[in-house]
C-alpha cells in the first residue's frame, strides 16, 4: 500500500518514524535515569538513616498520636495555653515582618542597581547580581548560626540573617521585574527632561510597584516560617517555645504551640492570597 | 492659575478630600511606629555593646588561616611541644628531639640557637627566643631593644626594660601578651609560655598531619599514583590516595562528602516523590477533569493542610519515626511540596486551553487520551519548571532539614559551629553548600528558560494565573 503513496507522503511517513523512534528512545532513557536516581538514593538514604524505612513506616502514627492522647489528658485547661503563647508567637511575626521590611529596603536598592535598562555599565551589574546571589544561595540558618555564637542568643542573628537572604532573593526578583518594565514611560520622562531618580520614582516605581509589593508578601510568608525555625537554635520566640516543650515532651504544650503555628501560616496563606489577587486586579 | 484656582476648577479630578490625604499620612506614621516599636524591642541598638571585632576578627582569622602553636612549661624548659593547631594528635617533633631517634620532622622557623635556646622566626621578621628561665623577643617592628621577660619571686611574668614597652604588648598581673598583629602571639603566663604562629591559607586540607602521603603534597602524590614506587607496600598508590584523602583525621572529608550526598538525595528524592504524587492528584482536584465537587473539595483542603503545617513540623513527626537521617528529610519535603505542587498543578489545568482537548474528542479519542493529547503537553512544560524550582530551594531547604536532626551536611555544620574551633571547617562546609545551590540554581534556571522561554515570564504568568482564581 506504502507504494501507492505519493514520494514526498512516504518521506514524510518514514520521518514521522524516525522522530517517534527518537522520542521513545529519550522517554526510556529518561525513566530509566529516574528509576537509576530513585533506587540510589534510596541506598544512600537507608545506610543513612537510623532506623529502615519498613520499620518505620508503621510507626508513622506514633508520635501525632502520643500528642493528641497526651493533650487529651491535659484536659479542658488546653485553650489556655493558646494564650499562654501567643506572645511567642507574636514576637516571632514582629521578627519576620521587620526583617521583611529592611529586607525589601535593601532588595529595592540591590535591584536598581542590577537592572541593565537602569545602570548603563556592565560591570556595576554584573558585581551587583553577584552579590545577591551570595546572598540568596546561603541559607538563613548557615547565617544565623555563625551571628548567634558571635553576638549571644536573641533575636537580632535571626533578624539579620533574614535581612540578608531576603535581600538577595527579592533583589533578584525586583530586577527581574524592572527589566521587564515598559519602556516608553521612562523615555517620555526622559524626554522631557527628568532626572535619574524622577526616572525611576515615576517611571519604574509606579510600572512594578503591584509586583514588588506581591512578592514581598510572598516572601513574608516565607519569613514567618524562617524566623520560627531559626528559634529552634537559640532565636527565641515560638520556635524556642516548640523545641523546649518537643524535648520536655509535654505533649498539651507541643500541640497548641504546633496550633498557634499551622494557623497563622494558614491564614496568612488566605490572606496574601487574597492580597495578591487585589493588587493584580488593580493592575490590569 | 494659582493653587485654590486649581482646586475650583478642576473640584472633579482634585482630591481635597481631608480623609484621602489623611490615609497615607497614618499609613506612613504607622510605619514608623512600627518600625521604632520593633527597633526597641529586637535589640537593635544594643548590638554595638554585643559585637566585639577582636572575636569576630579572630573568628573570621580562623576560617582561612591556620596556626602552629610552641608551648613551653617554666618547670619543664627542655621539654618544648610544637603542635599544629595545639592539638594533642599532631605535635612537631622539635630540633631539641633529634637523639631520640624519631624522625627528623620539625618546621623550617624554627631553630636552636647559639646558647641553647628555641628560636622561632615570624613573618615580620622578628624572633621569639626560649630560654630556660627567660623569653626574649628581638627585632620587632617598631622596637629597637631586645625585650626580656621573666618570673619574678613569686612566679609572676614581668618585662625587664619597662620603658617605652610597644602599644601592642599588654601586661596584667598574671599574664603578658605581645599581639603586635592577627598573625603572630606570644603569650607568657606564671606557669607557661605559649607562642601562636599564623599562616594563610588552610593546611593539611589534602592529607592529615600523620597520612604518609603529607611529605609528598598533592601534585607529587596524584602524579605517585600513576607511576613510581609504592608508598605503603601493601596497598597500590592510587588506593592509598584516595583513602588517605577520604580519611582525612582533620577535614573528614570522606563524612562531610557523604552528608552533602545525604542532603542531595533528600532533595532530590523528596522533590521528586512531591512531583510523582502531586502531578496525579492535581487531575483529581482539577473541575475540568474530575465532575465530582466532593473530590475536589477534599484534594483542594488536603493539598492545603499539607503545605499549611510546615516542613518543620513535618520533619519532627518523620523524625520520631525513622529516627535522624535521610528519609526524614525525604518525607519531610515530599509531603510539604505535594500539597504545593498539587495545588499549583490543579490551577494549571484548569487553566489549560479548552480547544486541544475538544480537538482530541472530535478525533473519537476517550476521556483518558483527551487528558493526555489534550492537557497534558500545555501543563507538562510549567510542571517541570515549577518541580525544577522547587528542587533548587528545597535543597537549601534540605541543608535546614538537617540541622533540624535529620543529618547531611546540615548536622555537621552545626556540630561545627557548636565546637567553636574548627571554624575552616565550619567555612568549607559554608562553601561546599554554596556551591551546590549554586549549581542547582543555575541548571534549573537553564532547564525553565529552555522550557518556557523566559524565566520571569513564568513567574509572571503563574501570578496572573493565580489571580484569576
Amino acid at each position: 500500500m506504502q507504494s501507492s503513496l505519493p514520494e514526498n507522503l512516504i518521506k514524510i511517513e518514514n520521518n514521522l518514524k524516525s522522530l517517534t523512534r527518537t522520542r521513545s528512545i529519550y522517554s526510556f532513557l529518561s525513566i530509566a535515569a529516574l528509576i537509576a536516581v530513585i533506587y540510589s538514593g534510596l541506598i544512600v538514604a537507608e545506610t543513612g538513616n537510623a532506623t529502615s524505612i519498613w520499620v518505620g513506616l508503621p510507626k508513622f502514627f506514633d508520635y501525632p498520636v502520643d500528642l493528641f492522647v497526651g493533650s487529651w489528658e491535659y484536659g479542658y485547661r488546653w485553650n489556655l495555653l493558646l494564650l499562654e503563647y501567643l506572645p511567642d508567637l507574636i514576637s516571632t511575626i514582629n521578627m519576620a515582618l521587620f526583617s521583611t521590611a529592611m529586607g525589601t529596603l535593601l532588595a529595592f536598592f540591590l535591584s536598581i542597581f542590577s537592572s541593565r535598562n537602569l545602570i548603563k555599565s556592565k560591570t556595576t551589574v554584573l558585581i551587583f547580581r553577584r552579590i545577591m546571589d551570595i546572598c540568596r544561595s546561603f541559607p538563613e540558618l548557615v547565617i544565623a548560626l555563625v551571628l548567634l555564637y558571635l553576638l549571644g542568643k536573641s533575636a537580632l542573628p535571626a533578624v539579620i540573617a533574614i535581612i540578608i537572604h531576603t535581600a538577595g532573593a527579592l533583589g533578584k526578583l525586583f530586577s527581574e521585574a524592572i527589566e521587564n518594565v515598559d519602556k516608553n514611560p521612562i523615555e517620555g520622562l526622559e524626554s522631557c527632561g527628568a532626572s535619574w531618580f524622577t526616572r525611576i520614582r515615576f517611571g519604574v516605581v509606579t510600572q512594578a510597584l503591584p509586583l514588588f509589593l506581591t512578592y514581598t508578601i510572598l516572601r513574608f510568608e516565607i519569613n514567618i516560617r524562617a524566623s520560627t525555625i531559626l528559634g529552634f537554635v537559640g532565636a527565641g520566640g515560638i520556635g524556642e517555645q516548640l523545641y523546649t516543650n518537643i524535648q520536655w515532651k509535654y505533649e498539651a504544650d507541643t500541640i497548641a504551640i504546633m496550633f498557634l503555628l499551622v494557623s497563622t501560616i494558614i491564614a496568612l496563606d488566605y490572606l496574601s492570597s487574597y492580597w495578591r489577587k487585589s493588587l493584580i486586579g488593580l493592575k490590569s | 492659575m494659582n493653587r485654590s484656582e486649581i482646586i475650583k476648577n478642576y473640584s472633579d479630578i482634585v482630591v481635597t478630600k481631608f480623609s484621602s490625604k489623611m490615609w497615607s499620612t497614618f499609613l506612613v506614621l504607622g510605619i514608623i511606629v512600627y518600625l521604632i516599636i520593633a527597633i526597641l524591642s529586637l535589640d537593635i541598638l544594643q548590638i554595638h555593646k554585643k559585637w566585639s571585632p577582636e572575636r569576630a576578627s579572630l573568628f573570621a582569622l580562623d576560617t582561612y588561616a591556620h596556626k602552629d602553636h610552641v608551648t613551653m612549661k617554666w618547670s619543664e624548659p627542655d621539654d618544648i611541644i610544637i603542635s599544629f593547631e595545639g592539638s594533642r594528635w599532631s605535635q612537631y617533633v622539635g630540633p631539641y628531639q633529634k637523639s631520640d631517634g624519631l624522625p627528623e620532622r620539625y618546621p623550617e622557623w624554627t631553630s636552636i640557637g647559639p646558647e641553647g635556646e628555641t628560636k622561632i622566626s615570624f613573618k615580620n621578621g622578628g624572633f621569639a627566643n626560649l630560654y630556660d628561665d627567660k623569653v626574649t623577643i628581638e627585632n620587632w617592628p617598631d622596637t629597637k631593644e631586645t625585650l626580656v621577660f621573666r618570673l619574678d619571686a613569686q612566679g609572676k611574668p614581668y618585662v625587664e626594660n619597662v620603658d617605652n614597652l610597644p602599644k601592642w604588648i599588654r601586661v596584667t598581673e598574671n599574664k603578658i601578651e605581645v599581639r603586635p598583629s592577627l598573625y603572630e602571639r606570644v603569650q607568657v603566663y606564671s606557669k607557661k609560655v605559649e607562642v601562636h604562629r599564623y599562616n594563610l591559607g588552610w593546611n593539611y586540607f589534602w592529607f592529615d598531619f600523620d597520612s604518609p602521603l603529607e611529605p609528598y603534597g598533592i601534585w607529587n602524590a596524584i602524579s605517585l599514583s600513576f607511576s613510581g614506587d609504592r608508598v605503603d607496600p601493601n596497598i597500590s598508590n592510587f588506593s592509598l590516595l584516595i583513602q588517605e584523602f577520604l580519611n582525612n583525621d582533620m577535614w573528614h572529608h570522606g563524612q562531610i562528602l557523604w552528608a552533602l550526598l545525604e542532603t542531595i538525595f533528600m532533595a532530590l528524592l523528596g522533590t521528586l516523590l512531591a512531583a510523582l504524587l502531586g502531578f496525579p492528584l492535581a487531575f483529581f482536584a482539577a473541575y475540568n477533569v474530575t465532575p465530582f465537587k466532593f473530590v475536589r473539595t477534599i484534594l483542594r483542603r488536603l493539598f492545603d493542610t499539607l503545605r499549611g503545617i510546615d516542613f518543620l513540623i513535618w520533619s519532627l513527626i518523620f523524625l520520631r519515626a525513622f529516627g535522624p537521617g535521610p528519609f526524614t528529610g525525604i518525607f519531610a519535603i515530599a509531603i510539604t511540596d505535594t500539597g504545593t505542587l498539587g495545588k499549583l498543578m490543579s490551577e494549571a489545568i484548569e487553566n489549560t486551553e479548552e480547544k486541544q482537548q475538544e480537538g482530541v474528542e472530535s478525533t473519537g479519542a476517550n476521556k483518558t487520551l483527551q487528558h493526555r493529547f489534550g492537557i497534558i503537553p500545555q501543563i507538562l512544560p510549567i510542571f517541570i519548571s515549577q518541580t525544577l524550582y522547587y528542587l533548587e530551594s528545597n535543597t537549601r531547604g534540605a541543608v535546614i532539614i538537617g540541622a533540624m536532626g535529620a543529618g547531611g551536611i546540615g548536622l555537621q555544620l552545626l556540630g561545627a559551629i557548636n565546637t567553636g574551633t574548627s571554624w575552616e571547617n565550619v567555612m568549607y562546609m559554608s562553601l561546599l553548600i554554596l556551591g551546590v545551590v549554586i549549581f542547582m540554581d543555575t541548571m534549573s534556571a537553564k532547564v525553565r528558560r529552555a522550557l518556557i522561554g523566559d524565566e520571569t515570564l513564568g513567574a509572571e504568568l503563574q501570578l496572573a494565573k493565580m489571580a484569576k482564581k
